[in-house]
């Protein structure tokens, strides 16, 4: 594995594309999407800030240029955060705790 | 320590010696994710279950100090990226430059945050403290919204120690740039608190939609 050194003009664009999906990210934010499908909204915030993390994990912190074994821990991580989120979500939403 | 760079015992190259740093680097932000996992996941519930009062809660947050943030956060994770790139090709110079202007950027992201805190207080916005979402709110409300202000606070909390951890380590790292440790052959220490810079970046990506931004039109 030889080092891979990513050139200025990479990270500046990078840099430019997480702008511009902030911008997005805002402007959507006061659009009613709701309006057309219910949660629409949250899910648009959550699909563009997936979009800014994938970046920055795969240019700013290297992960693309990274070895195989490296690869292999992040997708864990967010592999075991997916096992937190949907095993708990999944038993408030299909059990009859609901005391309000 | 191989401070400067030299091979320990226990590695073949130095290639394999940095590669086991990155990973190592990399399992520790594994654990970070499940850190920070446990406080979004507590937050997705309470949004689900409160939903309108989590949205006026979220209203009452100033968005164009959390936007300014959120630019001023992701420029200093450029200018982190650019200070690796420095020590990579070997500029000694830029490389302090570069980590230099992320403290910096790092210090005004907590200088606003500060303010934003203590427009809260004024607001009597922090929970526990005379909480009082508006006038006359009822009980249910003034519960409701504190659930809210408890998830900002800590979340934004948590972050913002971290924040504080990095700021101490760029102040390290820049000594030892200033000695000139930092070379195309050793740059493990940059790249790795880099890594972490970066890490406390992405949790800012997922915390300003998700604080902030909740139904404001």
């Amino acid at each position: 594995m030889s080092e891979h050194i990513v050139s200025p003009k990479l990270y500046l664009l990078i840099f430019l594309a997480l702008m511009v999906l902030t911008g997005t990210t805002v402007y959507a934010a006061t659009v009613d999407l709701n309006h057309y499908y219910r949660g629409l909204n949250v899910i648009v915030a959550l699909v563009i800030a997936a979009c800014k993390a994938l970046l920055v994990v795969l240019f700013f912190m290297h992960a693309y240029y990274s070895s195989k074994r490296t690869q292999l821990i992040i997708v864990a991580g967010v592999f075991w955060l997916a096992i937190m989120l949907s095993l708990t979500l999944g038993d408030y939403a299909s059990r009859s705790w609901d005391v309000h | 320590m191989h401070r400067t760079g030299e091979l320990s015992g226990q590695f073949q190259t130095l290639e394999q010696q940095k590669d086991s740093a990155t990973l190592g680097m990399w399992i520790f932000l594994a654990t970070e994710i499940l850190f920070f996992g446990g406080l979004f996941l507590t937050y997705t519930i309470n949004r689900h279950t409160y939903a309108s009062m989590f949205a006026e809660a979220s209203r009452t947050l100033d968005l164009k100090l959390g936007g300014f943030n959120t630019v001023v956060l992701i420029g200093s994770s450029l200018t982190m990226a650019m200070a690796v790139w420095s020590a990579q090709v070997g500029k000694k110079k830029l490389v302090t430059l570069f980590l230099i202007l992320t403290l910096l950027l790092g210090c005004v992201f907590l200088g606003v945050k500060a303010i934003e805190y203590k427009q809260k207080f004024d607001e009597n916005h922090v929970p526990g403290l005379n909480f009082q979402f508006e006038k006359n709110a009822d009980q249910a409300t003034n519960a409701h919204a504190q659930l809210f202000f408890s998830l900002y606070f800590g979340m934004t909390g948590l972050h913002a120690l971290h924040m504080v951890i990095g700021a101490g380590l760029l102040v390290w790292l820049i000594k030892q740039s200033m000695a000139g440790r930092f070379t195309p052959q050793y740059n493990t220490p940059v790249e790795n608190v880099g890594l972490y810079w970066h890490f406390v970046d992405i949790v800012w990506i997922y915390l300003f939609p998700l604080l902030y931004l909740i139904d404001r039109h």
